[in-house]
C-alpha cells in the first residue's frame, strides 16, 4: 500500500481526456456506439440460434431418436415407431414418448389468413415436457379435434389467447380441418416456427392423414437417474438399425443450432455486423488518440526533456485507451440492456444480456481501444526533446 | 579542426553524485553538424567551455550562431557527434538514450515558450517536476510543488490552468517546475523573450536567487542586454565558436556587429 502511494503520480491520462470534455464526449459516443452495435449484432445472432431450440429445450428426455434424414426442425423425416419400443430393451431406459412433429397451415380466425404453425402430436398420457404444468392440461386433448395453443406465438395467428380467456369458443381451421382450442400453453416462437400448438396423436393423424402408419418424427427416451447418457446412446446406436439416429438431448439442440449456423447466412451476417462495429470503433478511437497525441506533442517532448522515459509516455497513451474503453463500455452495456428488452418485446426473440457476451464485448472494446492506442503511440516517436528549445 | 578529443583524464569519475571539486559542465573540442552530404553544415566549431558548480553563465550571440544547439548538447537532448561533453563527470559522447534520459533528471530546463502542460494546473505542472524525485510520497511531492510555487510567488494560483496565467506567471511556474526536480544544472533558453522588461528582470532575478540557494549552476541563452549583469560570466558565441569571455559589459559592445547568419558558416 505504501509503495503504491509512493508511486502515485499525477493522473495525466485522466486529465488529458477530461480537460477536453467536448472531445471526450465525441470519443465516448463513438465507442459506446461501437459497443452497442456489437451487443446488438451478437445478441441477435445468439438470440436467433437460441430461438431455434425454444421447443427442443422443453422436452423431457435424456436421449432423442430422429431419422437420419432429418436435417432440421423445419423438415423432420419419419422413422419407425418400433425403434422406440426396441430401445426399451436397454436396462437403463425407463420410459419413452413417441412424438409427431410437423408444420401445418393455421387459419387466423380473425383475418382468415393462413400461416405455418408447428404442430406437436403426442399421447396425452405420456410425459412430453419437463414443465409439469402440461400434464394437467393434456387430458383435454383426449377429445378429438382439440388443440392446446401456444399463447406466446406471434400475433399473426390471431388473438387466440385473449378470446380464449374471455370464454369464447375458439375454433379455426388447421390443414383444412376444423379444430377447437381447448387450452393455452406458453412455449415461445422458435426460429423455424412462428407459433406452436399441441395436440393428441389421434388428432395429429387426422390432420395429416398421409403420415405413414407407425411412423414418428421424434422419440424421447428417459433414462434411469445416474446412468451415463453417452454410454447408453452408444449402446442404442449398436442396438438399433441405421434408419434411426441417436442424440443426447444436448446433441439434439446442437444439431438444430448447427443447421442454422452452417446452412444459413445468419452467423456470417451478424458476425460481420459486429466486426463492422469493431472497425468503426477502431477508426474513431484512433482518430481521437492520434489527434490527442499530435496536439500534445510539444508537451510530451517537454516531459522527455525533463527526464521522463518514453515508456512512461507510452503508458499515458495506453491508460487513455484503457479509460476510453471502460468509460465507453458503461453506456454501451446500459443501452444494450434496453435494446435487448425492446427486441424481446418486439420480436419475442430470447435476446438477453449474459455474462459471456458482456465480457466478450468488453474485451473487444478493450482490444479496440488498446490497439488504437498502440497505433497512436507511433506518433510519440515524433516527440523529439531536442526540437523544443 | 575536427578535434575528437575524448578526454576523460581530468574527470573525477562517472558517478554524477561524486563531483566534489569537479566541473559541472566541461566541453572539449566540441563540434556539431546539421544535415548530410552537400547540405551538411557545421554549427558548433571546436568549443571549449567549463561551468563550475553554482556558477551562472550567460551565452549570447546572434541568432543562428549555434547557442541553442550547444544548449541541447549540454542538456543531453542530442547525441554528441565529435568532441567531449561531460556533465557532472558523465561523458555524453557515445552515451546511450537511456543514459541521457537518466542524466536529464538532474538537469532543469526552462524554455522560451515555457512549455507547460495545458491540461494540468500550476501545482500539477510543478509536481510533474517533483514526481521525478525517487523515494518521496505523493504528499511530500505535492508539498514540494506548493513550496516551490510559494518560492516563485504564486501561492494564490495553485489551481489555475496555464491559459489563466499571464506570461510572467507561466514562466515562473516553469522555473518552479524545473527547480522542483532538484537539478544541479539549469539550462534556460531565452526565458525572458516573451516577457516585458520589468517582468523579465523579475523572472531572472528570481531564477538566479533560487539557483544560488540550491547551489545549482545555470547556463542561460539570452539576447536581452538588460539581464547580463546577473551573470558570473558571459560567453559570446559567433559562427559556432566561442569568441571571447569576460565580463558582460565589455562583451555586449561586440553585439553591434552585423549578423552573419548560419549560411556563412563553412561546413
Amino acid at each position: 500500500m505504501t509503495s503504491l502511494w509512493r508511486r502515485r503520480r499525477i493522473p495525466l491520462a485522466w486529465l488529458l481526456l477530461t480537460r477536453q470534455p467536448g472531445r471526450l464526449a465525441v470519443a465516448l459516443a463513438g465507442i459506446a456506439f461501437a459497443g452497442i452495435l456489437m451487443f446488438m449484432q451478437l445478441g441477435f445472432r445468439d438470440g436467433l440460434f437460441d430461438a431455434s431450440v425454444t421447443i427442443h429445450k422443453l422436452f423431457d428426455a435424456d436421449l432423442v431418436l430422429m431419422s437420419p434424414r432429418t436435417m432440421s426442425s423445419i423438415g423432420m423425416a419419419g422413422f419407425p415407431r418400433r425403434r422406440l419400443v426396441q430401445a426399451l430393451a436397454d436396462p437403463d431406459v425407463v420410459g419413452t414418448t413417441p412424438v409427431h412433429w410437423n408444420l401445418m397451415l393455421w387459419r387466423n380466425p380473425e383475418t382468415r389468413l393462413t400461416r405455418s404453425i408447428l404442430t406437436i402430436g403426442f399421447e396425452p398420457g405420456d410425459p412430453l415436457f419437463t414443465d409439469p404444468g402440461l400434464r394437467e392440461k393434456a387430458h383435454v386433448l383426449n377429445q378429438q379435434g382439440r388443440v392446446l395453443f401456444d399463447e406466446r406465438s406471434r400475433p399473426e395467428f390471431g388473438p387466440i389467447g385473449t378470446w380464449f380467456r374471455q370464454g369464447r369458443t375458439v375454433e379455426t381451421e388447421v390443414a383444412g380441418k376444423r379444430v377447437r382450442v381447448a387450452g393455452l400453453v406458453a412455449l415461445g416462437p422458435s426460429f423455424g416456427a412462428d407459433g406452436n400448438m399441441l395436440t393428441s396423436r389421434e388428432t395429429f393423424l387426422r390432420l395429416m392423414p398421409n403420415t405413414a402408419p407407425g411412423s414418428i418424427e421424434l422419440g424421447l427416451i428417459r433414462l434411469k437417474t445416474g446412468s451415463d447418457r453417452l454410454v447408453v446412446a452408444e449402446r442404442l446406436k449398436q442396438l438399433l438399425p441405421d434408419d434411426v439416429a441417436v442424440y443426447t438431448k444436448q446433441g439434439f439442440e446442437e444439431f438444430e443450432k448447427n443447421y442454422w449456423r452452417s446452412s444459413t447466412a445468419i452467423g456470417f451476417i451478424f458476425t460481420l455486423g459486429a466486426a463492422m462495429g469493431f472497425i468503426v470503433g477502431c477508426v474513431i478511437v484512433y482518430q481521437i488518440l492520434y489527434s490527442d497525441v499530435s496536439d500534445h506533442l510539444p508537451e510530451y517532448a517537454t516531459l522527455m526533456a525533463m527526464g521522463y522515459r518514453l515508456i512512461h509516455l507510452l503508458g499515458v497513451v495506453a491508460r487513455e485507451g484503457l479509460l476510453l474503453a471502460v468509460l465507453g463500455y458503461i453506456p454501451a452495456w446500459l443501452a444494450g440492456q434496453g435494446l435487448y428488452s425492446l427486441v424481446r418485446n418486439g420480436t419475442k426473440l430470447p435476446a438477453y444480456m449474459n455474462n459471456e457476451r458482456s465480457l466478450l464485448v468488453f474485451v473487444l472494446l478493450l482490444a479496440m481501444c488498446m490497439g488504437s492506442a498502440a497505433m497512436a503511440m507511433r506518433k510519440l516517436a515524433d516527440a523529439d526533446p531536442a526540437e523544443i528549445f | 579542426m575536427l578535434s575528437t578529443l575524448n578526454t576523460t583524464a581530468d574527470t573525477p569519475g562517472h558517478d554524477p553524485g561524486s563531483i566534489a571539486g569537479g566541473a559541472c559542465v566541461q566541453l572539449r573540442g566540441l563540434n556539431h553538424w546539421y544535415g548530410s552530404g552537400t547540405n551538411r553544415r557545421q554549427v558548433i566549431q571546436g568549443v571549449d567551455l567549463t561551468i563550475n558548480p553554482g556558477e551562472v553563465v550567460l551565452l549570447t550571440g546572434p541568432s543562428g550562431c549555434g547557442k541553442t544547439t550547444l544548449l541541447t548538447l549540454v542538456g543531453a537532448l542530442r547525441q554528441v557527434m565529435a568532441g567531449s561533453v561531460q556533465v557532472f563527470g558523465v561523458e555524453l559522447n557515445g552515451s546511450s538514450r537511456g543514459e541521457r534520459q537518466h542524466l536529464r533528471r538532474s538537469i532543469g530546463m526552462i524554455f522560451q515558450g515555457h512549455n507547460l502542460l495545458r491540461c494540468l494546473s500550476a501545482e500539477q505542472n510543478v509536481q510533474m517536476g517533483a514526481d521525478l524525485l525517487p523515494d518521496l510520497s505523493y504528499r511530500a511531492r505535492r508539498d514540494l510543488a506548493r513550496q516551490w510555487l510559494r518560492a516563485v510567488g504564486l501561492d494564490d494560483h495553485l489551481g489555475k490552468l496555464p491559459h489563466d496565467l499571464s506570461g510572467g506567471q507561466k514562466q515562473r511556474v516553469a522555473i518552479a517546475r524545473a527547480l522542483a526536480a532538484q537539478p544541479r544544472l539549469l539550462l534556460a533558453d531565452e526565458p525572458t523573450a516573451a516577457l516585458d522588461s520589468r517582468t523579465g528582470r523579475e523572472v531572472v532575478d528570481l531564477l538566479k536567487g533560487l539557483a544560488r540557494n540550491q547551489a545549482c549552476a545555470v547556463l542561460m541563452v539570452t539576447h536581452d542586454p538588460r539581464i547580463l549583469d546577473i551573470a558570473d560570466r558571459v560567453v559570446r558565441m559567433e559562427d559556432g565558436r566561442l569568441i571571447d569571455r569576460g565580463d558582460g559589459e565589455r562583451l555586449w559592445g561586440a553585439d553591434r556587429l552585423p549578423d552573419r547568419g548560419p549560411d556563412a558558416i563553412e561546413g
